[in-house]
């Protein structure tokens, strides 16, 4: 084993982050961000289906057909989907009603098949599990920094808590209604990607076509 | 008839899967380097979409709604939690029978879509289109609209990024926005654009 249990787990925050670089999983991470709260529970909710899909999957993977191991991937992750969807159901049905079609969308999270697909069907379970949550959890940090600029800047609260006083309520901060709405969600991935490779020079991609300068004669 | 009109528009333009859902967003953000890959993907979207939405409605109706087995003789019977499983079944058995049936009797369409075939299984615009569907709980006329509108709502939006991004590829972008950075932020743009439909009534 090239990887040690701890990089497998580490590695997927920053240097193999599935969001900034492996582009993965970007649908939700746009969808569900505008509270921190929701953010949260999507981030918990993928990091476990991520785990013990790619765990089963693993445990599975010298039984399965090569034909058909899509399927087979497939309802492996729906089945665990469908039971964090009826935890949420029953005990926090609010939640679950803001996440809507996200929460059964976490099928579709490539995230979830990509790991399944690139690691769980080469290594052990134990394994396959560690990368599984660390992937998850590289998803979760994309969005939970999202969420608190989204949150924080969108309605001057963290997890529901005011920490800047807004207007309407007597206090000095204007919050900027546009964090609330979709297309912000867009801007604030591009920014923290910029960010995210100013920091890790390395994760900077080619560039197709490059400006030379021509001397003039 | 007026009803379904605007549905349409409404799936088309203010609720457009890709621009303000983000549904299908790694294919979206994956495939859209060049205008012609962009047409082919968004066209089987939205053929696939066509086809499973209304499929997803009839399974939900006969099968999985509360009371719906009757006809078989299970009044009590609620099999909705088995919904998304069903609904992803069905999605990539059709996916699978709508490629061979095109690799036998259309070749030609198979030979500029199939490619594009497999990815839309894990297209989360698909299986998004069959759960709004249940979530809004639209009837079979409606939701035959809502699929082919939707479908061509997100073929619309991959087309358009490919435009901006085949013109972008040329233009000098600092070195740790290059690639993905500049591709979210210009969808951003877009999505600000595709918002201003939202006032539209019909």
């Amino acid at each position: 084993m090239a990887q040690t249990r701890r990089e497998m787990l580490i590695d997927p925050l920053v240097d193999n982050n599935p969001i900034t670089l492996q582009v993965l999983g970007i649908c939700s991470a746009l969808a569900v961000t505008s509270s921190l709260k929701v953010a949260f529970v999507m981030a918990i909710a993928v990091t476990l289906v991520t785990g013990f899909s790619s765990m089963f999957i693993s445990m599975i993977r010298s039984q399965i057909p090569g034909s058909i191991r899509i399927i087979v991937q497939m309802v492996i992750i729906a089945s665990l989907v469908i039971i964090v969807d009826q935890i949420l159901k029953a005990y926090a049905f609010e939640i679950s009603k803001t996440l809507s079609v996200f929460v059964g969308l976490i099928i579709t999270n490539c995230i979830v098949m990509g790991r399944a697909e690139a690691f769980a069907m080469k290594n052990p379970p134990v394994a396959s599990f560690i990368d599984g949550v660390g992937n998850g959890l590289g998803y979760g940090l994309i969005l939970m920094l999202v969420g608190v600029v989204r949150e924080l800047f969108g309605s001057g609260s963290l997890f529901g808590v005011t920490i800047l006083q807004t207007v309407n309520n007597g206090g000095w901060y204007v919050p900027n209604g546009l964090l609330l709405l979709p297309p912000s969600a867009f801007f604030v991935i591009g920014l923290l990607i910029w960010a995210f490779r100013s920091w890790k020079p390395e994760q900077v991609e080619e560039r197709e076509y490059k400006i030379q300068i021509v001397e003039a004669h | 008839m007026e009803a379904l009109i605007s549905l349409a528009v409404k799936a088309i333009f203010v609720e457009n899967l890709a621009l303000s859902f983000f549904l299908g967003m790694c294919t979206f953000i994956a495939v859209s380097k060049k205008i012609a890959t962009a047409i082919g993907l968004g066209i089987s979207v939205m053929v696939v979409q066509a086809i499973t939405v209304p499929a997803n409605n009839l399974i939900l109706t006969y099968l999985l709604a509360p009371g719906a087995l009757s006809w078989a003789g299970f009044e009590n019977v609620d099999l909705t939690f088995l919904g998304l499983i069903s609904y992803i079944g069905v999605i990539a058995a059709l996916v699978q029978i709508l490629e061979m049936v095109l690799d036998k009797y259309f070749p030609p369409l198979y030979n500029a879509l199939g490619v594009f075939l497999p990815l839309i299984t894990v297209n989360c615009a698909i299986l998004g289109g069959s759960l709004f569907m249940v979530e809004r709980s639209y009837n079979f006329a409606e939701s035959v609209t809502y699929g082919v509108s939707s479908g061509f709502g997100w073929a619309l939006a991959i087309t358009a990024m490919a435009g901006v991004r085949e013109k972008l590829k040329y233009s000098d972008i600092p070195d740790g926005l290059q690639g993905l950075g500049i591709t979210f932020i210009t969808a951003g743009l877009m999505a600000m654009a595709f918002m201003s439909f939202s006032g539209v009534k019909l």
